[in-house]
C-alpha cells in the first residue's frame, strides 16, 4: 500500500497576508523553540486557596507561606507555580477593584520580596503565574502576570483578559477594562501563553495560542460553582472537558489554577488540573479544599502529540481561508446592524 | 477520535438529568456545609449558629447541616411556639434537636406578641402572622447575639420566588444555605439527610393560623409550582411553558405570584439624589 504523503497545499503571497498581518502565525523563533529542547521536563505546582476578601496583604502573605511550604518538601522547588485568578483580593470585588488593584511592577516587587523570605537558601530563581487586578496608571484591568522570581527584570509578561464575563451573577466588564491580545512568550520553562478564566472558554482563544507556538497555556481561573445534579459541580466537568479538548486538538500543555472559599455565597471550584498534549489528565486537585498539585511534564509529548495529531499543522495549512472568513464576518456585521437600523 | 489515542474518551457521559430538579443530595450536603463553614468560621470568625426551629423541613435541613459544618453543640435551636400554634410543629421540632444533638431552648412568643397585638385587637390574621414572624426574627438576633452566633436563614426558593414569607422576617439572616433549593429540592435532601419521615412527609405550613398548608394558601402543590418556577427562571415564556403541557391555570398563579413579589426579594428602596448612592454607584460586595 502507497503511503500517504502529507503536502502542503500551495498557497498564494496574498492569501497568506492576511494572517500575518493578523499576528496570528508564530514566528519562525517561536516555532523553533519547539523543537529547539525536546527532552526538556518542566516541574510545575498549581496552589489553590481561599483569598481574604479585599485583603491585598493578608493573601500576599498566604502566598508566601504556600512558597514557604513548596521549598519544605523533598521533592525539591518546582520550575513554575501557578496561581488563581484574582488570588490577591478575591474575584467579586466590584467597584473595590480599584482598591486592591497594583501595577504589574509592584506586584514583581513584592513578590520578589516574598520569594526571597520564603525560600531563603533553597531555590535562587523559579517563576510564578499569578492572578490580580492590575491598576496600569488608573485603567483597571483582570490579570494575570508570569514573573521570574529572584532575577532582575523578572517580569515576562503580563496578560489582561479580554472576555470579561457580563451576564448571570458575572458583572466584570462594569468595573475593569478589556485586554487586547493574546501573546505567546519564551520562558526558561518552554513557550507559554496566559489565558484568564472566561478567555479560555472561547475556542479561537486557545487555537490564536497555539498558532503563536505556546507549549504550556496557563490558565488562572475563577469559576463559581453551579449545577448540583452530579457528582461533582457542573462546572467542574465543563472545564475538565474544555481543557481536555483543547489541549488535545492543539497539542499543547494546559496548566489550571482555579481559586476556591465561597464569596457572598457563590463558591468557586478549584480541581486545578495538568492536562497534557494528547488530552490526557495528568493531575487534579479536589474542588473544594486548598491543595498545591504537583507534576512534572516533559515538553517532547508537545511535539510526538502534533506528529501524532497534525490539527495545528492543518490549522495552518487553512489560516489563510478561516482569516480571510473571520474578515468577511468583520466586514458583513456593520451592512446587517445599518440594514436593520434603517429599516 | 482525540481519545482513541489514549484510551479514554475525552467528554464524560454527563448527560441532561431525567429530572431537572434533581439533585445529587450528598454533593448538595458537601456544598452547603463548606459554605456554612466559609461563611460563619473563616469570614466572620465566629463558631455558634441559631436556627429557628419550626418543626418543619426547611428548618430541619438547616439545623441537620449546621451541626454537620460546626457540630452540633455549637448550634442552637430556638423552637418560639405562639398560643394558637401547633403542638405537633413543636414536638417535630422537639425530634429535630433528639436527633441532630443540637441544643435545644423554647421561646414562648404569646407574651411579646399580644403585649402588642392587645393595642391592635382588630388585627387581620394576615397582620397577626406577620406580627408573629418578625418577633421570632427579634428573638433569633438576640439569642444569636447573647450567644456570638449568627442566625441562619431557612427560606427555600420556592417560597421565596412566591412570595410567600415575611418580609425582613423570614429572609433577614444574614446567610441562607438552602435559598437557592426549590421546596421539592429540600424534601430530596431532607431524606439523604435522615430527616424524620414524619416531617419530610406531612403538608408543609407556616403554621400561623390553625390548619393552614402552604399548598392551599398558594393554590399549587410545590411538585407542580417548582417546575414551572424552574421553567421561568430559565427564561422560558408562560406561553412556552404552556407548550410543555402544564395547565394553564397553574401557570398564571406562579406567574402572578412571581411577579408581584420581585420587591420582596430586594432591600428597601432608596432615593437616589447624588453620584455616590449607596448600592447605585458605591458598590462593594456583601463579604468585602
Amino acid at each position: 500500500m502507497k503511503k500517504k504523503t502529507r503536502v502542503a497545499k500551495p498557497v498564494s503571497s496574498d492569501r497568506l497576508s492576511a494572517p500575518r498581518a493578523l499576528g496570528l502565525l508564530a514566528s519562525p523563533r517561536a516555532n523553533g523553540s519547539v523543537l529547539r529542547k525536546p527532552g526538556q521536563t518542566v516541574s510545575l505546582a498549581l496552589a489553590q486557596f481561599a483569598p481574604r476578601k479585599g485583603d491585598v496583604e493578608a493573601n500576599l502573605r498566604t502566598v508566601e507561606g504556600i512558597l514557604a511550604s513548596i521549598a519544605a518538601e523533598a521533592a525539591g522547588f518546582p520550575d513554575v507555580v501557578v496561581f488563581p485568578e484574582t488570588c490577591l483580593s478575591g474575584y467579586f470585588v466590584e467597584g473595590g477593584a480599584r482598591e486592591v488593584a497594583l501595577s504589574a511592577r509592584e506586584l514583581d516587587r513584592r513578590l520578589q520580596k516574598i520569594a526571597r523570605a520564603a525560600c531563603a537558601g533553597k531555590r535562587t530563581s523559579f517563576d510564578v503565574v499569578i492572578g490580580f487586578y492590575e491598576d496600569d496608571g488608573g485603567k483597571l484591568y483582570n490579570s494575570a502576570a508570569y514573573l521570574t522570581l529572584g532575577k532582575a527584570g523578572s517580569i515576562r509578561h503580563v496578560h489582561r483578559k479580554l472576555f470579561l464575563p457580563t451576564y448571570g451573577i458575572f458583572d466584570e466588564e462594569r468595573f475593569v477594562s478589556r485586554g487586547r491580545s493574546i501573546s505567546a512568550f519564551d520562558t526558561p520553562h518552554g513557550r507559554a501563553c496566559i489565558l484568564i478564566c472566561e478567555d479560555a472558554c472561547h475556542a479561537v482563544s486557545l487555537t490564536v495560542a497555539a498558532l503563536r507556538g505556546a507549549q504550556i497555556i496557563y490558565i488562572p481561573s475563577a469559576s463559581p460553582g453551579r449545577g448540583l445534579e452530579s457528582s461533582e459541580p457542573a462546572n467542574v466537568r465543563l472545564w475538565r472537558d474544555i481543557t481536555r479538548v483543547a489541549a488535545a486538538e492543539h497539542g499543547v500543555f494546559v496548566a489550571y489554577a482555579g481559586l476556591i472559599g465561597f464569596e457572598g455565597g457563590k463558591g468557586f471550584t478549584g480541581a486545578s488540573k495538568i492536562v497534557g498534549p494528547f488530552g490526557d489528565l495528568r493531575i487534579e486537585a479536589p474542588f473544594d479544599s486548598a491543595a498545591i498539585a504537583r507534576a512534572t511534564i516533559s515538553l517532547q509529548d508537545v511535539s510526538v502529540a502534533r506528529a501524532a495529531l497534525p490539527a495545528l499543522g492543518d490549522l495552518e495549512s487553512n489560516l489563510a481561508e478561516f482569516s480571510a472568513m473571520f474578515e468577511q464576518e468583520m466586514i458583513r456585521r456593520p451592512e446587517r446592524r445599518g440594514r436593520h437600523v434603517n429599516s | 477520535m482525540t481519545g482513541e489515542r489514549n484510551g479514554s474518551p475525552i467528554f464524560y457521559p454527563v448527560g441532561a438529568p431525567a429530572d431537572p430538579l434533581r439533585l445529587d443530595p450528598a454533593l448538595v450536603e458537601r456544598w452547603l456545609v463548606a459554605f456554612l463553614k466559609d461563611e460563619i468560621v473563616r469570614r466572620r470568625g465566629m463558631a455558634k449558629a441559631v436556627i429557628g426551629i419550626s418543626g418543619g423541613v426547611d428548618s430541619a435541613v438547616v439545623a441537620f447541616l449546621c451541626a454537620k459544618a460546626l457540630g452540633p453543640n455549637s448550634v442552637i435551636g430556638v423552637r418560639m411556639p405562639y398560643a394558637t400554634s401547633s403542638k405537633q410543629s413543636l414536638g417535630h421540632g422537639g425530634l429535630v434537636i433528639a436527633q441532630t444533638g443540637i441544643k435545644d431552648l423554647v421561646v414562648n412568643i404569646s407574651d411579646a406578641v399580644d403585649g402588642y397585638l392587645r393595642l391592635e385587637p382588630d388585627a387581620s390574621q394576615r397582620r397577626r402572622g406577620n406580627v408573629m414572624a418578625r418577633v421570632r426574627m427579634v428573638v433569633l438576633f438576640d439569642q444569636a447575639a447573647k450567644c456570638a452566633g449568627l442566625p441562619i436563614g431557612t427560606g427555600n426558593k420556592s417560597e421565596r420566588m412566591l412570595g410567600y414569607f415575611t418580609w425582613h422576617a423570614d429572609d433577614s439572616p444574614p446567610i441562607n444555605p438552602i435559598g437557592d433549593l426549590f421546596k421539592t429540592q429540600v424534601w430530596q435532601l431532607a431524606k439523604h439527610l435522615g430527616v424524620p419521615r414524619v416531617i419530610v412527609e406531612k403538608p408543609a405550613t407556616a403554621d400561623l393560623i390553625r390548619g393552614q398548608t402552604d399548598e392551599d394558601d398558594l393554590g399549587i402543590s410545590y411538585e407542580r409550582a417548582d417546575r414551572i418556577l424552574h421553567l421561568l427562571l430559565r427564561g422560558y415564556t408562560g406561553a412556552d411553558i404552556l407548550d410543555r403541557g402544564f395547565e394553564r391555570a397553574d401557570v398564571e398563579i406562579v406567574s402572578a405570584k412571581v411577579n408581584a413579589t420581585h420587591w420582596k426579594r430586594h432591600l428597601p428602596t432608596n432615593a437616589v439624589v447624588s453620584e455616590t448612592a449607596i448600592n447605585e454607584f458605591y458598590l462593594r460586595p456583601v463579604d468585602y
